[in-house]
């Protein structure tokens, strides 16, 4: 009897695994619709990776797709310099900030949080790894309503793996050179803010400077 | 310099696939002068930025591009950094022309310029 329960609700379970893959929600754009912004503020992602270059080098691959999609988006490195001059040193402190306090400030129609919960690479032998992932809330200044929240991620790999060990090992050797130089995670942010802000069905809606405002993606 | 060139080779490659089609605005060097100036600050001080922001400047204006919103904000910031009040002023009064989102803040700005 007890074995048959457990079957029974096993076979819930499954059937609701299996519906939930069938039916992706759409994303719920009403908050979004009802109160569509003008003008972003970005503040310095959160940075929940080892690699601590992270926070600006994410922050600085975020304007021009926001921009580009049509919205008005703040100088984020005088909006950063802003906020060191008043009191937050850390992306933590800034991300703490009163909305009523930026609307004042600044007069942003929204913030932009993003946390960063995977930056940087791991290096094997062979090859190397470079993953980045965000997640990002856009938050209404006046209302502190969320206004639309989404996740991008990108992973690129190395070299390697063309059946000569040694050649491969020559090869991964001279991709960490040139990636230590170049830092691959801040190529790879470009890649997951695509996959954050331009997916199909729950990316960021255009804004009022594109041609295609009022569209969906 | 070189790899500095690299990067911006490979972002605008990037961007290009992000975009598919033309730009609302001209980059040019704007965002890779702001990281580049958060990797390594001492390598890009900001009269280098500013040097490269007025000729992607000229470059956009020859080619009737607009440059991107914060724009004239981020080079007036960096005038102001250089102690170049008048050429920060007019490029934040610039800002606000072009972006009016960008009023409050630009004010804002421009209040803290006639105090200095």
């Amino acid at each position: 009897m007890k074995s048959r329960l457990f079957t029974v609700i096993a076979a819930c379970f499954a059937a609701a695994m299996l519906t939930g893959c069938q039916t992706a929600q759409p994303y719920d754009y009403r908050n979004f619709r009802a109160n569509p912004p003008h003008s972003i503020l970005v503040l310095p992602p959160l940075n929940e990776s080892t690699a601590i270059e992270g926070t600006y080098s994410y922050l600085s691959t975020v304007t021009e797709p926001l921009a580009e999609l049509g919205y008005y988006v703040f100088p984020v490195a005088v909006i950063d310099q802003f906020l060191k001059e008043n009191g937050m040193p850390t992306a933590g402190e800034m991300q703490q900030v009163p909305l009523d306090k930026v609307a004042q400030i600044t007069g942003a129609d929204a913030v932009l949080f993003i946390t960063l919960k995977q930056y940087g690479s791991t290096y094997h032998v062979i090859n190397s790894t470079t993953t980045v992932e965000a997640q990002a809330r856009l938050v209404d200044t006046r209302t502190g309503t969320l206004l639309w929240d989404g996740r991008g991620f990108a992973q690129q790999g190395g070299s390697g793996g063309s059946g000569n060990v040694l050649a491969d090992l020559v090869a991964a050797a001279i991709t960490q050179v040139i990636n230590s130089k170049t830092d691959p995670a801040h190529m790879v942010s470009r890649l997951a803010n695509q996959n954050l802000f331009d997916k199909e069905g729950s990316g960021l809606p255009y804004g009022p400077y594109s041609p295609r405002y009022g569209k969906t993606l | 310099m070189k790899p500095l060139l690299c990067l911006g080779v490979v972002a605008a490659a990037l961007a290009g696939c992000a975009t598919q089609n033309a730009t609302l605005y001209a980059w040019g060097d704007y965002e890779n002068g702001i990281y580049s100036s958060y990797a390594a600050p001492g390598k890009y001080p900001p009269q280098a930025q500013v040097e490269a922001l007025e000729k992607d400047y000229q470059a956009a204006r020859a080619g009737n591009q607009r440059m991107p919103p914060g724009w004239h904000a981020h080079l007036g910031y960096l005038y102001f950094q250089l102690g170049k009040s008048d050429q920060a002023r007019q490029e934040f009064m610039t800002e606000k022309a072009q972006f009016p989102e960008s009023a409050v803040l630009m004010d804002r700005l421009l209040g803290n310029l006639d105090k200095t």
